[in-house]
């Protein structure tokens, strides 16, 4: 649904976008991530036909943004990162003027309206400036207008930055909901949390280029590999069994302790399990009761800063 | 696009405006704050100095006025339009699929309404005060079609001004530029024969004495053709010139 190849852009001296490849099949959510300045918004932009590409194409629903910019916009729905609501409007007033450019009949304007305000949570204060919201409700207000014409493809950028998570979660439950109904969302955040509950693929952006893609699974699993945690029951007996932990994973990296827990990174190439059976094994011989033992996938947090940290170095 | 599209679109666009004004009717007091100050300063502080007689002042200066509060209209839809321009809400109607157009389309046709406003509120204030029309319904329709005909050419400079203005601060001091010696290097306050002689020569081709005389001879029972073809020209010509180059402005920043 979304086909990006070789995108580049300029801003004067700046490159904001080095050679961006993404393609999003239909029905599904893909995440850009990326630290600030990293040029997800470049790539919503242009998507959402606001910018031109110097170079590369870009094609939502086959359609070239460059040169079919008003197919595209029949088929998109756009949450910008700043918030795109008139404050000197109510916030159904808002959404009514989106429907009367949408060219929705009357009546059928209406009904959406009140179906979004009530969606969204916001049915109790449609009626009031949108000047008096708070932020979250605003940011609330500002995803019910992108999808007031039902869009095939949703583009949000950073759509939940400064909602409290009671309404994060409600907006990603729409989301879901959205995606089960056959909507395509590119959507862009710096929570690695939410690209892992949301997205099917996850396009890891830093400074204009995607240096890692795949599904959150593939993406844990390739870079951070498996971590081994280890926690005693005793916390005098740490030092062992950091000591243990370190022989069998092997010097390097290994052998950190946090506070009573000691972890260590599975080295790429061996096996996981028969690491913890081995170190299991070492702990029982030398006496020492375990409270909690496991390996587990790095979590997005620690792929994300190890991604970008390489990319500092190199 | 199809025509009746764009008008769908641009409606759309002047409602947005109709109802800001509607929940902010504060704005009035932006429109009539400048005539009323005006009136009051010049009728009845200079009013004596200029011509002797406050009332015959009057008669002079009203029609006067009524133009100079359509210029500070046209900072209004200037400073809107740019503000628009800068904010996140352009980005969502630029991503929708509407006329290009529409949005200014919509200032402008949204906007009308405060114009017509500011010249039926200044001739009241001045009804109110004593002035007097002498002319019969045609007349008073042909100054009602020239104001608003200039209304609708400053309008566009005004859209130049906001769709180009890089900032807020820049669209005041632009306008303001434009406005002063518009106004204050005009025969609205005082005859063109009472200013400085170096000052006359801009007076007299200055489009604001040439509308303000037209309606002074129409409102007055003393109509002057050659001020009232004058001042169609200059409002021609100034949308001639100016609403390409807003359009083009406009299509190049957006
Ligand atoms: N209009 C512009 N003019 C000049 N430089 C720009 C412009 N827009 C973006 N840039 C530059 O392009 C780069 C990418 O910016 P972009 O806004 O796409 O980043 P981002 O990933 O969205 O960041 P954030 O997480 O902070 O929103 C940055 O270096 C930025 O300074
Ligand atoms: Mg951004």
């Amino acid at each position: 649904m979304i086909e990006v190849d070789g995108l580049v852009k300029r801003f004067s001296k700046t490159v904001a976008l080095d050679g961006i490849e993404l393609a999003v099949p239909a029905g599904s959510v893909c995440a850009l991530l990326g630290p600030n300045g990293a040029g997800k918004t470049t790539v919503v932009r242009i998507l959402a036909t606001l910018l031109r590409a110097d170079a590369g194409t870009a094609r939502v629903g086959g359609f070239d943004v460059a040169s079919d910019p008003d197919r595209v916009r029949e088929l998109i729905g756009l949450t910008g990162q700043f918030a795109a609501v008139d404050e000197a409007l109510t916030g159904a007033e808002n959404l009514l003027l989106i429907a009367k450019l949408r060219e929705l009949p009357r009546r059928e304007a209406r009904r959406r309206v009140a179906e979004l305000l009530d969606r969204f949570g916001l049915a109790d204060v449609g009626g009031r400036l949108a000047r008096t919201y708070s932020g979250g409700m605003r940011r609330r207000l500002d995803v019910a207008a992108s999808l007031l014409g039902s869009p095939k493809v949703l583009f949000l950028d950073e759509p939940t930055t400064g909602l409290d998570p009671r309404s994060r979660a409600d907006v990603w439950a729409l989301i879901r909901g959205l995606v089960a109904d056959g909507t395509t969302v590119l959507l862009t955040t710096q929570y690695l949390e939410e690209a892992d509950r949301l997205a099917d693929t996850i396009s890891v952006i830093d400074r204009g280029r995607v240096i890692q893609a795949g599904t959150p699974f593939q993406l844990k699993a390739r870079v951070g590999g498996q971590t081994l945690t280890v926690r005693p029951v005793e916390p005098a007996r740490v030092r062992d069994t950091a000591e243990i932990v370190k022989r069998i994973a092997g010097a390097g990296p290994s052998g950190d302790t946090h506070g009573d827990v000691v972890s260590a990174v599975v080295p790429a190439g061996s096996d996981a399990a028969a690491m913890l059976a081995e170190v299991a094994a070492e702990l029982r011989r030398a006496g020492i009761s375990v409270g909690e033992i496991g390996v587990r996938l790095a979590s997005l947090d620690e792929v994300f800063l190890a991604l970008t940290a390489k990319e500092l170095v190199a | 696009m199809s025509p009746a599209r764009v008008v769908r679109h641009g409606a759309a666009l002047a409602w947005r405006n109709l109802v800001k004004f509607r929940h902010t009717p504060d704005q009035l007091l932006d429109i009539m704050l400048m005539p009323v100050t005006f009136v009051v300063m010049f009728v009845f502080l200079f009013g004596n100095a200029v011509s002797g007689d406050w009332h015959a002042y009057l008669q002079f200066v009203i029609p006067g006025i009524a133009v100079q509060a359509l210029m500070f209209v046209s900072l209004g839809t200037a400073l809107s339009l740019n503000t628009d321009i800068r904010n996140g809400i352009y980005d969502r109607f630029r991503s929708m699929p509407i006329a290009r157009s529409a949005p200014l389309i919509g200032h402008i046709l949204g906007d009308s309404v405060k114009y017509v406003l500011a010249i039926v509120l200044v001739f009241a204030l001045g009804l109110v005060l004593g002035f007097r029309i002498d002319a019969e319904a045609p007349a008073i329709a042909a100054a009602a079609g020239l104001m608003l005909a200039f209304a609708f050419a400053i309008c566009w400079i005004a859209t130049l001004i906001g769709v180009a203005a890089r900032s807020a601060e820049t669209v005041q001091a632009l306008s303001l530029v434009l406005i002063f010696p518009l106004t204050f290097g005009s025969n609205i306050f005082v005859p063109t024969g009472k200013l400085p002689g170096w000052l006359q020569a801009w007076v007299k081709i200055n489009p604001v004495t040439q509308l303000s005389d037209a309606i002074r001879g129409l409102l007055l029972g003393t109509p002057a053709y050659a001020t009232i073809a004058r001042s169609l020209l200059w409002t021609a010509g100034i949308v001639v010139v100016v609403a390409p180059l807003a359009v083009f402005t406009y299509r190049r920043r957006a």
